[in-house]
Formats: C-alpha cells, sequence, structure tokens
C-alpha cells in the first residue's frame, strides 16, 4: 500500500490543490495538511496554461512573476515531505517544464523530493512516451484524466499505466467555472468504477463544502482547486488562516458525506 | 491529398501517431483527445473522397481567385543583379519570382487553409467555428468563408495585436465575427491560441477550431499543409511551363509556416531544389526576436512538439517581431523535422532589414507586400546576388501589405 492509495481507504478523501510559489506555499501546505486535507496538489506554474481558467491562470502568473523555478517547486516538495512523512503529495502540470530536462531528470527528481504522484495536462496516453515511462520507473505514480469524452473505447487505454488514483474531469471545460450537475457526476462515476481497480476522484468546479459532501457520496475522492487558489489569490502572504478554514469545512463535509 | 511518395521520399510525413521524427503528435487535455481522433477520422476519409476535392478545388477558383499568378519580376532582379555588380560579382544575380498569393481573396494565403478547415467542419455537422489570430490575416479569413456558410465565428485576439491591426478587426466585425481581445500573457498570438484552446474545451460538442497554421496537435500540421500545398502544386506547375524547368532556391518567410510548407511541400523530393524558410529576427538574435528554430529547443507547447522560445526550465518566452504574423515562440513540426534532416535550410531577417525588403518591392516592382513575405524578400536580396544570372529564385509573396502601412509609417517616423 503507496502514501497514495491509503489515502482513499478510510473513506472518500479531499484532495486540494494550490499552485506552488503562490503566496506563502509551505504555510499554505501546512494549512491544507491541519484543515484535514488527504492528498495534496502542488501546481507547477506555467506561461501558458491552456486548460486553466482565470484563476488558476493568474496563481500561474503571480508565482512566475515572482521567480518561482523548478528548483523551487521541488524544494518546495522535499520541505513538505520532511515535514509531513505521511501526506501523499501530487504534482500537477503542464509537459514543458517537466520533459525539458529530460523526463528521467524529472522523475529522479520526483523520486528524491518525496513526490508520490505526476498529474501533466497535455500528455494523453497517446503521448505516453514522453514521460509515463520514467515515472514509473522512478516509482511515481502517472494520474490520469478522464474526462465526460472519454468514452467506453478510450477508458482503458486512460487507465493503463496509470496508477495512484484516476481523476475524472466532471465538466468539459476549464478549472474552476461551472460545476457539472450532480446526475451525470454520479452516472460517470458508476461508469468509470466499473472498469477502475484504482480509486476516481472528481474535480472541476467544485467550490463549497455542500457540493464536496455530495460528490463525496459517490466518489472516492473530490478535488477542490480554485476556490483555494481564489483564497490566495485575495489574502496573499497571509492566506493560510483563510485556507485552513476552507479546507477543514471541506474536510468535514467530504469525510461525513457517507 | 499527395500522390503517394517513394518510401525514401521527404513528402510521407508525419507517421500514423502524427509525428514527423520526433516532432508534432498530440499534446492536448484528455477533453479534447477524442475530438482530435474524430478530426482525423474524418479527415482521412475526405482525402480519399472525390467529391470534397470537388467542392474545394471549385472554391479556390472562383471564390479565393486561384491559381495566383507566377511573376517574374524584372526590375528587383536588375537591382539585385546591381548589387552583383557593386560586390564585384558581375556574372551573379538570380532570377526573381514570385507566387502572387497575395492577391488572392482577402489578401493572404491564409485563405486557402480556411476553405478547407470549414469544409471539414461542415461534414463533421459542428455548427460554430473558433480561430486564433496575430496579424489579424487568418481571423479575416475566417471569418470569410464563416460569412460564405453562414456559420458563426469567434475570433481570438491578443489585445496587444487588436490595437496593432485595427483595419483587419474592423474587417472581421464586418464579416460578422465576434473578436474577443485576449489580456492574458503578453497579449499576441500566443496567448489568443490558448484562449482559443479554452473555449474549444468547454464547447466541443458543436465548436470546429480552424487552426491557422502548419501547427498544433496532429491531425491540424497535416491538413493545413495539404491544403497549403496549392501553392506549390500551381507554382510548380506553373514555372515547368514557363521556363520548362525547376527553380532553384524556394524562399518563404515562417511564422508557424503555413505559406512556406504549402509552397515547398511539393518540391520536398526535387534534389535539385533548394529551399530557404525565413524566421523574423527580430531585434536581432542576441535580442528580442521570434526565430524558433535560431534560438529555440525542441518542446511542447499548443499539442504539439516542436522548436520552442523558451527558458532553461521549460517556460514560453514571449516572441518579438515587427510583423504581428510571424511573433509567435514556435514553428510548425514539419519545418522542425525537415531543419534536422538537412532537407530546408533556415535563416532569418531582423525587423529593419524586413522594412527594407518591403521598401524594394514597392519601389522596385509596384507591389506593397505584407511585412510577412518583406522577411523573404530581404533574404533574396542578401542571396540573389551571389547566385548565377541563370539561376532562379521563387518567393512566396503571401500577403499583401495593406494592412500594414500604418505600422511602417510608423517605424518610418512618418505621421498619417
Amino acid at each position: 500500500m503507496t502514501r497514495l492509495s491509503s489515502a482513499f481507504v478510510k473513506g472518500p478523501a479531499l484532495v486540494t490543490f494550490v499552485t506552488g510559489g503562490d503566496g506563502p506555499t509551505a504555510d499554505i501546505l501546512d494549512a491544507l495538511v491541519a484543515g484535514g486535507a488527504d492528498v495534496i496538489e502542488l501546481g507547477m506554474p506555467f506561461t501558458d496554461p491552456m486548460a486553466d481558467g482565470p484563476a488558476i491562470q493568474q496563481a500561474n502568473l503571480r508565482s512566475l512573476g515572482a521567480g518561482t523555478t523548478t528548483a523551487d517547486i521541488f524544494a518546495m516538495a522535499a520541505a513538505f515531505r520532511a515535514r509531513h512523512p505521511e501526506v501523499p503529495l501530487v504534482l500537477m502540470g503542464y509537459a514543458n517544464p517537466m520533459i525539458t530536462r529530460g523526463p528521467e531528470w524529472f522523475a529522479d527528481q520526483c523520486r528524491q523530493a518525496g513526490v508520490d504522484g505526476v498529474i501533466c495536462v497535455d500528455i494523453p496516453p497517446e503521448e505516453d512516451p514522453e514521460l509515463g515511462p520514467a515515472l514509473r520507473a522512478a516509482g511515481v505514480s502517472l494520474i490520469r484524466l478522464a474526462t465526460p469524452t472519454t468514452d467506453a473505447a478510450r477508458l482503458p487505454a486512460v487507465l493503463e499505466g496509470s496508477s495512484g488514483f484516476l481523476y475524472y474531469v466532471s465538466v468539459a471545460g476549464i478549472t474552476g467555472m461551472q460545476q457539472a450537475a450532480q446526475t451525470s457526476i454520479e452516472e460517470a462515476v458508476t461508469r468509470l468504477k466499473a472498469s477502475a481497480t484504482i480509486p476516481v476522484a472528481v474535480g472541476f468546479g467544485v467550490r463549497t463544502p455542500e457540493q464536496a459532501a455530495a460528490i463525496a457520496k459517490v466518489a472516492d475522492g473530490v478535488v477542490v482547486g480554485s476556490a483555494l487558489v481564489d483564497l490566495v489569490g485575495e489574502h496573499g502572504a497571509n492566506a493560510a488562516g483563510p485556507v485552513l478554514e476552507l479546507t477543514r469545512a471541506l474536510a468535514n463535509a467530504v469525510h461525513s458525506a457517507r | 491529398m499527395t500522390a503517394n511518395p517513394p518510401a525514401n521520399s521527404f513528402r510521407n510525413q508525419p507517421d500514423e501517431r502524427g509525428h514527423f521524427g520526433q516532432f508534432g503528435g498530440r499534446y492536448v487535455a484528455e477533453t479534447l483527445m477524442p475530438l482530435i481522433l474524430d478530426l482525423e477520422r474524418e479527415y482521412t476519409a475526405a482525402k480519399v473522397d472525390p467529391a470534397f476535392h470537388a467542392e474545394f478545388d471549385d472554391l479556390l477558383e472562383h471564390y479565393v481567385g486561384r491559381p495566383s499568378p507566377l511573376y517574374f519580376a524584372p526590375r528587383i532582379t536588375e537591382e539585385l543583379r546591381s548589387l552583383a555588380v557593386s560586390q564585384g560579382k558581375p556574372e551573379c544575380g538570380a532570377q526573381v519570382w514570385f507566387k502572387r498569393d497575395e492577391l488572392n481573396h482577402t489578401g493572404a494565403h491564409k485563405i486557402n487553409n480556411c476553405v478547407g478547415q470549414i469544409l471539414l467542419a461542415m461534414r463533421m455537422g459542428k455548427t460554430r467555428i473558433i480561430a486564433e489570430t496575430g496579424a489579424g490575416q487568418h481571423g479575416v479569413a475566417t471569418a470569410t468563408v464563416c460569412a460564405r456558410f453562414g456559420l458563426p465565428c469567434v475570433i481570438f485576439m491578443g489585445a496587444t495585436d487588436v490595437a496593432r491591426q485595427a483595419p483587419n478587426v474592423f474587417r472581421m466585425k464586418l464579416l460578422g465575427a465576434e473578436v474577443r481581445p485576449v489580456t492574458a500573457g503578453a497579449a499576441t498570438l500566443k496567448d489568443a491560441m490558448n484562449e482559443a484552446l479554452r473555449d474549444w474545451v468547454a464547447n466541443v460538442h458543436d465548436t470546429f477550431y480552424i487552426i491557422g497554421t502548419a501547427a498544433g496537435p496532429h491531425p491540424y500540421p497535416e491538413l493545413v499543409r495539404d491544403f497549403q500545398s496549392v501553392i506549390g502544386k500551381e507554382a510548380r506547375a506553373q514555372m515547368l511551363a514557363r521556363t520548362g524547368r525547376l527553380p532553384d532556391l524556394l524562399v518563404a518567410a515562417i511564422g508557424g509556416g503555413s505559406n512556406a510548407i504549402g509552397l515547398f511541400h511539393p518540391f520536398l523530393d526535387d534534389a535539385s531544389v533548394r529551399m530557404l524558410g525565413v524566421e523574423a529576427a527580430g531585434h536581432g538574435l542576441d535580442k528580442e526576436h521570434a526565430a524558433s528554430l535560431a534560438g529555440g529547443r525542441p518542446g511542447i507547447l499548443h499539442g504539439n512538439k516542436t522548436y520552442l522560445l523558451q527558458d532553461s526550465d521549460g517556460q514560453i518566452t514571449e516572441g518579438h517581431s515587427i510583423s504581428a504574423g510571424l511573433d509567435y515562440p514556435g514553428i510548425g513540426p514539419e519545418h522542425a523535422w525537415l531543419r534536422d534532416v538537412g532537407r530546408v535550410d533556415y535563416t532569418s531577417v531582423t525587423d529593419t532589414e524586413a522594412l527594407e525588403g518591403f521598401q524594394l518591392l514597392c519601389r522596385t516592382e509596384g507591389i506593397i507586400p505584407a511585412l510577412e513575405p518583406s522577411h523573404a524578400i530581404a533574404a533574396v536580396a542578401r542571396i540573389a546576388p551571389t547566385m548565377p544570372k541563370d539561376s532562379i529564385v521563387l518567393v512566396n509573396l503571401c500577403g499583401r501589405g495593406d494592412k500594414d502601412i500604418f505600422s511602417v509609417a510608423e517605424h518610418l517616423g512618418v505621421e498619417l
């Protein structure tokens, strides 16, 4: 049982996303853990976040504007691992910063920093050789995305070579915008769980404890990103407090959903 | 759309996964992947459908105004021969010919591709069109075909470009398109493309994305190339008919590279024909520029792997060029491959040189070129004087300069 898979065994898990280097990241990550998040996604900033809505776009720009480098992200990850030996940590971002020094370099940095998994938005199964083999060889989970457009014919390819959990993007769209209808989420999760042997977490457009609780009734995990990133944007250096508050409310909702 | 090339051909790319050597591919979010596969299926079917070709050819002839002329340019040829004499090479000075794609409806080569893609969109039952634009030429061409076929159209354009290409913004609006200024990043072409991808991912069910250059996820680089190859196919036949021989050198400007690949591709297996792609060196290769091959390295952006302007962390850097059509930090993946295998040479031309090329063509031939092909003209002014007099240089005059007269006046210090 890996750190990542054990996060999902005691009931529905809260998965939280923030962009690395946007605000006081170490304090914010500690607040996520203190608030009860079960899995931490640390966003690697990129100049061209084309799958993200305004909230996370702005976070990327703030982080890069503050001078955040890939080395900084790995330093944040390694420091987090030292402070929180048991909490699973996932890097999420875009292909180019991940492959630019070679996938083996990136996978090795992940392993050394204690990163459990990687979500790469723009490497679909068709381009797996670009990153997947290096991550698997380093023992780092490749977490893939499934979407409303992922039909039954594609699903096996998405699941092949992925591990940790399956991230179901509940709306065809960008991050932080509208939420999918609860019934469509329920149908999709049922369909995915019939094929997937790994947990299924649902994200995109989830902002409130009420929404999170409804999803946690059917899914193994609920991902919240833009709502937290908005707090970082609003409160900047003082974001840890508000982040802790929202995370606690989300965690209570998710953990008591069933 | 090409006859079966031999196994050792330069014309049989990409492979079945959309790769040109290590370049190209399909680096898109999962939401878009099924759509990309649909498009590939539909394009594969269209390629062998005579009805599709017939409609495409008919529109190119009667709506776009093809074939475009092949023009021998006597006075620029003479001017460059005088230059050769002054350089101590009186035996030099190649003949300069132009493929006149600036005479197309809408004033650039972009319309060739838009006609092809909107026919594909309608085959797929899509009812809404989106596109990105830099200089506005592709936006105008897209708005044009949308008006022609009665489809609603949204054009994403960087706010910086909206400001510096006001005439084209007005044209798009006249044609019924909605122009959405994009303020993210440097608010130029790359950011417009990001925003178009964001729109597409949220509207996959009814929307077709008409990409303007031979880049993006497979099958776009292939299909844009095929639609633009009408340029090279015509030019090849016209040159043979007029001179009984093939040109010695092809020259074309490169942003994403669609006019260049359209000219080059039909000639790739003609071993005697050399080819030169001209990137935008902006203020100079050691300063701000948009020359992805000269100053970039391979990476992944906008659905494909290609040469990109980027820092050591893989963050994309902004391209700069006097030409809004060239200031993109990447290049089509087939050019990346052609450069690595050595079949095509690439060079670059600065803003200042391009302005000189612009004025040279105005003065010698009575043709006002766009700033994009002005880069190709500047490269020819460098090379033609070094080539024998009986050699033939064929330049793709891919756009006319009406849209650029305001920015040229500004750069020349003239108040209009």
